[in-house]
């Protein structure tokens, strides 16, 4: 099986020692975390994680097995990056004197539809919201001038299938 | 949700009443059945231990003599009985010593809670004395783990220790609790946990995968039966007979489903894996039909997953879904728990026999008996063998003994050899091969199977491991039977080494004490054997005796284990020498 990238969404209690369980189950089969954002979901009082991984489908679907027995996962899913809707974000820390020396900057903002986030006399600010291989470019097209900072963000995403959380949460209470 | 009323409990005044924390985790445990727990005392648990003392007619506290033996005490005493088992230790050192005891039950899937003690909550993060992380140390070797801050914190989050580690697929769980959270008080009330929302821990049997399995089962032609630990853990035993008996399938056993069927029983065909027999394992890859039911195939089991039953359909009967098509892929999967299973199954199963192909299963018994068994079990050699001691055992105990086996080769031969006629009599370290597993585990099976015979066979290295629990055995006259097989080898790596290493003995070979004189430094009543001739009577003597018993019995020291698969090969290429 060949290697893929993967967006695993985990819907779980909001729980102190729950990320270091769920890196655990990562770090023990040697499979790097290439992103991870946890955040509140579209349920109260239940997180999110959204985490990406570069590996089989195999593996994938092993691993998210492992997830789901953990006693504070609620449930979770794998998905293709065709079948989520996804972004990432990337702020770019630049020096100030090249936005006026070198023309080619502005182009590069204006055909990376970045957004310019502040300018300062010695520095100014880039940020831009896309999927991954956009911010790459972007990222390829400063990097021959010099770029101060970088980081990037972990990815979100939403699946064009159902993740059907309230359902189980719903059933939970009914049958206790 | 159920309430249990606290004031079932005499010292109680009324239902809700004001405690200590400390003394409101007495009151859980009472509430959860608990009279028993094995645990050593210390710096930040020591509130707790107040309570133990003053609740001593209510909850039996075992001092082992390290926190190790505590895990497998509590393991013992959890996989004869079925209940869940309970160690306390302190914080630091105390609880990294719950760790290995913590990965054997996670792998074994024995149902422990474990309570330590942790520093004061405004001491957390300060690397303060005997303070370690032990909830981030236990998370890869729990089924579920909680740092408890606060006294109202404590009934709610024990009942749910409680409640996942015995449900669904049962495991350890740590609960750790600051000091300050056992000094201060609160209104204490408890209530049992009968669910946690983001948790399932059986699924509903699925009729559409029965009916599937059944058919499978129905049209097959040369049907073959692996059961794991999950037949015991489900009290699944009877049903599993029924279904071995009407569909006229032979079963094998995983050493963790040892006794979960008669040893005796004319379809019980012995032991896959590495050092199992001869016929499951060959056949295995010749049969049309592989029903493995409560087990998750262990690489101990399949040798290399690429040979392995490659020719088969299988069916897997398992309660944890992420053991399915972990290793071996199910054409059908059966979730749940596999009693339910099992029941709806066995209606849909057309009665059956399959002679010839069981009779393929005696042959293969043959040809291992005789190149192996007999010589094993009724040797001519002059040194003793692992396997008379064994027989010896299974004949002066009628079959009827719990046997606890440390591990090495020891415990192969005595999984191999050992017959029981009743479940939960098998108990082993399978998953994580524990040395010193044996003899703490032993006490605790002897406690929660009081009225049983119990006991351990243990090789003199893995003795060597957690000895000082002689001293608890001693204290409380615990009626466990030591067998130490001697053969002054860390035997089970020596063997690899003959095999693997051109017979480059490093450090494998021990100089041992005199563990008669250890035994009766502690009181205990022991004997040596060294000759044939004194076997069968000093087994006698050892059985028939009222009380702690240790016998030690110098064996051959380079024997081998045999058949064996080796590693990373196929169970066809199961070796017979
Ligand atoms: C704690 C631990 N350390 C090391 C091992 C590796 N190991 C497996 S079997 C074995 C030898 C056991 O020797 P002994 O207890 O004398 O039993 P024998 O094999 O001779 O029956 C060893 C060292 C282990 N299983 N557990």
């Amino acid at each position: 099986m060949e290697n893929q990238w993967f967006t695993i969404s985990v819907y779980s209690e909001n729980s102190v020692g729950l990320l270091n369980r769920i890196s655990g189950i990562f770090l023990k089969r040697h499979i790097n975390i290439e992103s991870l954002n946890v955040s509140k979901s579209e349920i109260e009082n239940v997180s999110k994680f959204t985490i990406v991984v570069f590996t089989t489908e195999d593996w994938t679907r092993k691993i998210v097995q492992q997830i789901e027995k953990q006693i504070e996962v609620i449930k979770a899913f794998y998905h293709t990056d065709d079948e989520i809707i996804y972004q990432e974000s990337a702020i770019f820390k630049i020096d100030s004197d090249l936005l006026f020396d070198e023309r080619q900057i502005q182009n590069i903002i204006k055909e990376h539809n970045a957004t310019i986030v502040t300018v300062a006399r010695d520095f100014f600010v880039l940020a831009k919201t896309g999927r991954r291989n956009e911010i790459d470019e972007m990222h390829d097209a400063f990097e021959p001038f010099g770029i101060l900072q970088f980081v990037r963000s972990g990815r979100i995403s939403v699946s064009k299938e159902t993740m059907p959380i309230s359902n189980l949460l719903e059933e939970f209470q009914l049958n206790n | 949700m159920e309430t249990l009323k606290v004031t079932e409990d005499k010292s109680a005044k009324q239902k809700s009443m004001r405690v200590t924390g400390a003394e409101a985790i007495i009151h859980c445990l009472l509430a959860e059945g608990v009279d028993l727990i094995y645990g050593y005392p210390g710096g930040a648990i020591m509130p707790v231990y107040d309570e133990l003392y003053k609740f001593q007619d209510k909850l039996t506290h075992i001092l082992t003599r390290h926190e190790q033996g505590a895990t497998h005490a509590a393991q013992g005493y959890a996989r004869v009985s079925g209940k869940v088992g309970v160690a306390m230790a302190t914080s630091g050192p105390g609880a990294t010593n719950l760790v290995t005891g913590l990965a054997d039950a996670q792998i074994d899937s024995t149902p422990m809670v474990c309570i330590t003690g942790q520093v004061p909550r405004h001491l957390l993060g300060s690397d303060a004395f005997q303070e370690t992380d032990i909830v981030g140390i236990s998370t890869p070797v729990t089924k579920w783990n909680y740092q408890i801050t606060k006294a109202s914190e404590i009934p709610e989050i024990l009942a749910k220790a409680f409640y996942i580690a015995r449900s669904g697929r049962p495991g350890p769980v740590l609960v750790d609790i600051t000091k300050n959270a056992q000094f201060d008080e609160i209104d204490f009330t408890y209530e049992k946990c009968t669910g946690v929302r983001s948790y399932t821990p059986v699924s509903e049997p699925d009729e559409n995968a029965i009916s599937a399995a059944a058919e499978l089962i129905n049209s097959a032609k040369k049907p073959m039966i692996v059961f794991g630990q999950g037949v015991i853990l489900g009290e699944a035993e009877e049903e599993l007979k029924r279904l071995v008996e009407k569909a006229g399938i032979p079963a094998a056993w995983t050493i963790m489903g040892l006794s979960a069927m008669d040893t005796e029983h004319p379809l019980n065909v012995g032991m896959v894996g590495m050092h199992g027999n001869y016929g499951p394992n060959v056949l295995t890859n010749e049969c049309d039909l592989l029903v493995a039911i409560g087990m998750r195939f262990d690489d101990r089991v399949t040798g290399s997953l690429d040979t392995y039953a490659k020719q088969a359909k299988v069916i897997h009967f398992e309660i944890d879904p992420a053991e399915i098509n972990k290793n071996v892929k199910a054409d059908v999967a059966v979730l749940g728990d596999c009693k339910a299973s099992l029941k709806l199954l066995l209606p849909k199963v057309k009665e059956n026999s399959h002679e010839a192909w069981k009779a393929e299963f005696d042959k293969k018994y043959q040809e291992e008996f005789e190149a192996v068994i007999k010589n094993d079990i009724h040797p001519t050699k002059p040194g003793l063998t692992m396997g008379e001691v064994i027989e010896g055992i299974n004949i002066a105990s009628d079959q009827k003994a719990v046997v606890v086996t440390d591990v090495g080769q020891h415990q192969m031969i005595g999984c191999r050899y050992a017959k029981f006629r009743q479940s939960k009599s098998n108990i082993t370290s399978g998953g994580l091969g524990t040395m010193g597993f044996a003899l703490p585990a032993a006490i605790g099976a002897k406690m929660g199977a009081p009225e049983r015979p119990v006991v351990a066979i243990i090789g003199d290295g893995g003795y060597q491991m957690t000895i000082q629990e002689l001293g608890v055995i001693f204290q409380h006259n615990v009626g466990v039977k030591i067998v130490v097989l001697n053969n002054n080898h860390l035997g089970m790596v020596r063997q690899w080494q003959e095999l693997f290493f051109d017979k480059r003995y490093a450090s494998t070979v021990m100089t041992n004490p005199d563990f008669v004189k250890i035994a009766e430094g502690y009181h205990i009543k022991s004997n040596r054997i060294e000759e044939r001739k004194d076997l069968e009577a000093g087994i006698k003597e050892m059985m028939e005796y009222d009380g702690p018993y240790f016998l030690e019995v110098v064996v051959e020291q380079e024997d081998n284990v045999f058949p064996m698969i080796p590693s990373g090969a196929s169970v066809s290429d199961i070796r017979l020498k």
